[in-house]
């Protein structure tokens, strides 16, 4: 049986995460699509904490017989990597948007020093 | 209107070669015009390309080799180009030898010819123990996913047609770009050639600190490969 007062720290902390997140987005500091995974984290952590006989449910299913609250770890790690691995997602794109950007500049500017050097300025 | 030749010169930091280089390639026989590709450099390469008549993209901050390369096939595609020459902006790749490298092209036979340093042993060019073993890797990882023999991956000494401009200028990879294009060039159905050249070589050290870093760089290569042959690339109609 998970002891209460594990249960008790796992709803503060789950709370607390899921209060900062929405702070952030109402603060328009996180876009709501990199807040869902954070918000989903949250919720999962808070409803495994304060269900305790979910949380001994699960464990049992997952053959971890002697202490239950070891499931909100592997709970919270596996979400942490899931973030962690959208964020390489977006990374990437980053990275290959930051170039593309790069060479329209350099093909703009050398075109727009093409174009002034053509037509002599006005006056 | 259309243009005939563009001969895309990445350059970084190459204020001491890129005046002759440009002059090379201008005066050469095939007489491209000239684009060099400024990847940010802190030198005075840019001014000294434009000075000697080149076009020249200035990147807003460095991209690296492939980024630099890419944007080239970019401007060669919107320019109108029919063709495109690459070559290094150190001066290793000779001018004179491009006539050579577009005749498959000329022939109606290929779309992209790479300059081979190995095309048919009769080369000169004996680099050091783990440079030569890393060419062999990628020659023989390119020519199995790519199910075509290619002899040198590795030389960016290249002519291109209009098919494989419109493919680079889309899909060209950006951390190690001449051995994975080759694999894209042939995943995607364009038909390769390759041509014996000879190349200057810088001066390279051959300490043992060279070794590991080519080791370093052929397990780095290969992955990437491997990554790259698991994708999925635009299948093209050659335009000849």
């Amino acid at each position: 049986m998970t002891p209460l007062r594990v249960s008790i720290a796992g709803v503060v902390a789950s709370v607390l995460l899921i209060l900062v997140i929405l702070e952030l987005i109402r603060g328009r500091r996180l876009k709501e699509r990199y807040a869902l995974l954070w918000l989903a984290t949250g919720v999962v952590l808070l409803v495994l904490s304060a269900w305790r006989g979910g949380l001994n449910t699960v464990a049992g299913w997952l053959g971890v017989t002697g202490y239950p609250p070891a499931v909100l770890f592997a709970v919270a790690t596996l979400f942490i990597l899931l973030v962690l691995l959208h964020y390489s997602t977006v990374l990437s794109k980053l990275t290959d948007e930051n170039v593309e950007l790069a060479q329209r500049v350099a093909l703009l500017e050398e075109r727009v020093g093409r174009l002034t050097e053509a037509r002599p300025p006005p006056g | 209107m259309d243009r005939r030749l563009v001969a895309i010169v990445p350059a970084y930091n190459e204020a001491g070669a890129i005046g002759r280089v440009v002059d090379e390639i201008a005066a050469s026989a095939p007489s491209p015009d000239v684009l060099v590709i400024d990847d940010a450099s802190t030198d005075d390469t840019a001014a000294i390309a434009e000075a000697h008549g080149a076009a020249v993209l200035r990147l807003p901050f460095n991209v690296g080799i492939g980024g630099a390369v890419q944007a080239g096939f970019r401007y060669a595609l919107e320019e109108g180009y029919e063709l495109a020459v690459r070559l290094d902006g150190d001066g290793q790749h000779d001018a004179g030898e491009l006539t050579k490298l577009l005749a498959p092209i000329e022939r109606g036979e290929a779309d992209f010819v790479i300059g081979s340093r190995f095309a048919d042993g009769t080369g000169s060019y004996r680099p050091p123990l783990g440079r030569r073993l890393g060419i062999r890797v990628f020659a023989g990882l390119v020519s199995i996913l790519g199910r075509h023999r290619v002899t040198d991956t590795t030389s960016g000494f290249a002519a291109l047609d209009r098919c494989a401009i419109a493919l680079f200028a889309e899909e060209y990879p950006h951390d190690y770009p001449e051995v994975e294009a080759t694999l894209v060039a042939l995943r995607s159905g364009l038909r390769l050639a390759q041509v014996q050249v000879e190349m200057r070589e810088r001066e390279t050290g051959t300490s043992s600190i060279t070794f590991v870093r080519s080791l370093y760089y052929i397990v780095k290569v290969t992955l990437a490969l491997l990554v790259a042959s698991l994708r999925r690339y635009p299948r093209l109609e050659s335009t000849t």
